[in-house]
Parts: C-alpha cells; sequence; structure tokens
C-alpha cells in the first residue's frame, strides 16, 4: 500500500557543515545523506565544502576524496568507477544514477546525494538489495536447453539473433530503473519491477534458450509483469541508456500472443 | 511521471463526475422544475469551472489513453518520442476544451 509519510524515525534532519580548507580553489558544497544503523538518532544530511581543483571529475571522486580527506565513516559501494560494476547506484540531484559516471560539472549548485529511493538503508548511501536480487534469481537468468549441445561443439547464435540481445545483455543490475518506478515503491513485494524484467527478456530473446513458453507462463501475472503502468522513469534514469519501459512491453505483447 | 500521476488524477475526477452526470440526468427525468433548480446551480460560474475542469479531465484521460493504447502496441518508448507525444497530448487537451467550450458559449451564451 502506497505511504505517504516518512516514519517519524526517517525523517531527515540537517546535519553537520565540514567547511572547505582554507586556500581552497573552487568550491563545491556536496549535501549527503548520512544514516547510522548504531546511533538511536534520526538520519541527517552532512554538508561536506571540498576543492574541485583538487577532485576528480565524477561525483564518485567527490564521495571517495570525502571519505579519504574528510570524513572516514561515510559509507557507500564502489568499485570499477566506469559504470560497468552498478555499485555505485545512488539518488544524485533527484535522479538515480551511478555515482561513477556522473560528471560534477553536469550539476548546477550544490550536489545532493541520496541513497537509492525507497530502499531500507543499512548505513549512508547503502541500501538493502536482497530482495531484488532474489526477484533476479526469480526470472531463472541462465540459459535453460532441452537437449544437448549439438555434437560436441557451443551453441551457436547467428549475427541476426545475437543482435537482438543488443540493449538487453548491457544491463548491469544497478537498480536504478527499479527504484525510481513509482509502480515497484508500492508494490515491490509482488511486483518484479523493470531491471528484473529486462534481464527476463533478455533470456526470453535469446535464441538459444528454449524455455520461452515456460518463462512467459511464468511472468503472465497481474502483480508480476502488469503493474508495469509505462510511467517511463524507467528508461529516463538508466545510467546505460537502455530502455526497460520498451522491453516490459516486449513482454506484454508476447504473453497476450500466447493466449490463455 | 507527471502525465501519468494526471492520468489516475483525471481517471478518478470522472469517475466522481459520471455520478454527477448520472444526477444531471436524472433531474432532468424527474421533470423541467428539478432541472431547472440543477440548471441554477451549473449556471454559476464556479458550476461553469467545474464544468470546464471535466472537461479538461475528460480530453487529458482520452487523449494519454490513445497513448497508451501505442505503447502497448510497443510504439513511441524514445526518451524523446515519449516527451514530445506527452507535450502533444497536453496541447490536444487544451486545445479541445477550449474548442468545445468557445462553441457551447458562442451556441449559448456565457452563463456566468
Amino acid at each position: 500500500m502506497a505511504q505517504f509519510n516518512l516514519p517519524a524515525n526517517s525523517v531527515v534532519k540537517p546535519g553537520k557543515t565540514y567547511p572547505a580548507a582554507a586556500g581552497s580553489g573552487r568550491v563545491k558544497k556536496v549535501v549527503v545523506y548520512r544514516y547510522d544503523p548504531d546511533s538511536p538518532e534520526n538520519p541527517r544530511t552532512d554538508t561536506y565544502e571540498i576543492d574541485l581543483d583538487t577532485c576528480g571529475p565524477m561525483v564518485l571522486d567527490a564521495l571517495i576524496k570525502i571519505k579519504n580527506e574528510i570524513d572516514s565513516t561515510l559509507t557507500f559501494r564502489r568499485s570499477c568507477r566506469e559504470g560497468i560494476c552498478g555499485s555505485c547506484s545512488m539518488n544524485i540531484n533527484g535522479s538515480n544514477t551511478l555515482a561513477c559516471i556522473k560528471a560534477i560539472e553536469e550539476i548546477p549548485g550544490d550536489i545532493k546525494v541520496y541513497p537509492l529511493p525507497h530502499m531500507p538503508v543499512i548505513k549512508d548511501l547503502v541500501v538493502d538489495l536482497s530482495r531484488f536480487y532474489e526477484q533476479y534469481a526469480s526470472v531463472k537468468p541462465w540459459i535453460k536447453t532441452q537437449g544437448p549441445p549439438p555434437s560436441g561443439r557451443e551453441r551457436l547464435q547467428s549475427k541476426d539473433d545475437r543482435e537482438r540481445l543488443e540493449g538487453l545483455e548491457e544491463c548491469i543490475l544497478c537498480a536504478c530503473c527499479s527504484t525510481s518506478c513509482p509502480s515497484y515503491w508500492w508494490n515491490s513485494d509482488r511486483y518484479l519491477g523493470p531491471a528484473v524484467l529486462l534481464q527476463a527478456y533478455r533470456w526470453i530473446a535469446d535464441s538459444r534458450d528454449e524455455a520461452t513458453v515456460e518463462r512467459l507462463e511464468e511472468l503472465k501475472d497481474a502483480f508480476k509483469l502488469y503493474r508495469c503502468h509505462t510511467i517511463m522513469n524507467c528508461t529516463n534514469t538508466c545510467p546505460k541508456g537502455l530502455n526497460p519501459a520498451k522491453t516490459i512491453a516486449e513482454i506484454k505483447k508476447l504473453t497476450a500472443a500466447t493466449g490463455s | 511521471m507527471v502525465i501519468s500521476i494526471l492520468h489516475r488524477i483525471t481517471g478518478a475526477v470522472l469517475g466522481v463526475g459520471a455520478l454527477l452526470l448520472v444526477g444531471v440526468l436524472l433531474s432532468i427525468a424527474a421533470g423541467p422544475g428539478t432541472y431547472e433548480v440543477l440548471r441554477a446551480y451549473i449556471s454559476t460560474g464556479l458550476g461553469q469551472l467545474f464544468l470546464i475542469l471535466w472537461t479538461l479531465a475528460l480530453f487529458l484521460h482520452l487523449f494519454n489513453g490513445v497513448r497508451h493504447l501505442v505503447f502497448d502496441a510497443g510504439f513511441g518508448f524514445g526518451i524523446e518520442a515519449t516527451r514530445i507525444s506527452g507535450i502533444v497530448v497536453l496541447l490536444a487537451t487544451v486545445v479541445f476544451t477550449a474548442a468545445v467550450w468557445f462553441i457551447a458559449w458562442l451556441n449559448y451564451g456565457m452563463q456566468a
């Protein structure tokens, strides 16, 4: 059920400000959501003033600089720093994106950094994605075949068949799309969400997979699939430029075509 | 996202509006006397405003419904395409509502 107010212990309070060091060049304010599970206090937003002259170009560089030089308690996930691992997904100035490929230069004014929306926060910018991963596992994201591979070699694909996986296999499961979707905010217990549906379609569209009918039957559900109301937040926010809304529409067309 | 939430709101407005429309029909069925009473209400500035808002809701829901039919057929999913189709829906809503009320006032005179 939709929830319109934050619980009292989740209301965000203003936090500390860490002024820039004397003699700083170009100063930028970074406002970061902070939550410490070990403290009884409410979440807060801390403000860090950083010197852009000694900072890398991306928002992730700013966060790493803050953690290294100003406040080592700041907690966030990061790994590849080049937009391929999907770890540093967060909400930056109102949009879900990857901190490592979001340029500081693109942001006018202060940088506001929050965890992915409507997810349980573990600490600071780290959210609990357990259910998201369970939902991913539920679509059985691996190739399912009936018979053995043709005479001792791998299962081949034509160039055209491989072409159909473009725009699908690039998904890195960062969860930016799913956590931007109002339908997923309200029904994440039963609606699979754009990321997982895109992944489901990645296997439906694979010419080597032989479980298409089974997969479609599994998805044909008022909640799992049809809570998508084509709101388009997913496509608008995807940091990899993919189109989950379009792939969900393709699944809807296929489930309609298979009848029953 | 804005049009998506407007679609829901206008859907609810149209639901309530449909009940009021039944009320209008019932008052007509009950005879000229009762209809005159109702007409006095909807002829006021506030009454006309509600009717205009209802017309706006009707057209927005109608045109966005068509937009969603196109989506469900698998077309128009680019970021730019959805932005443009959204603007077209809003423009068409305003133009059609204005046209309806222009014709209504031209033929029957402004009531308020």
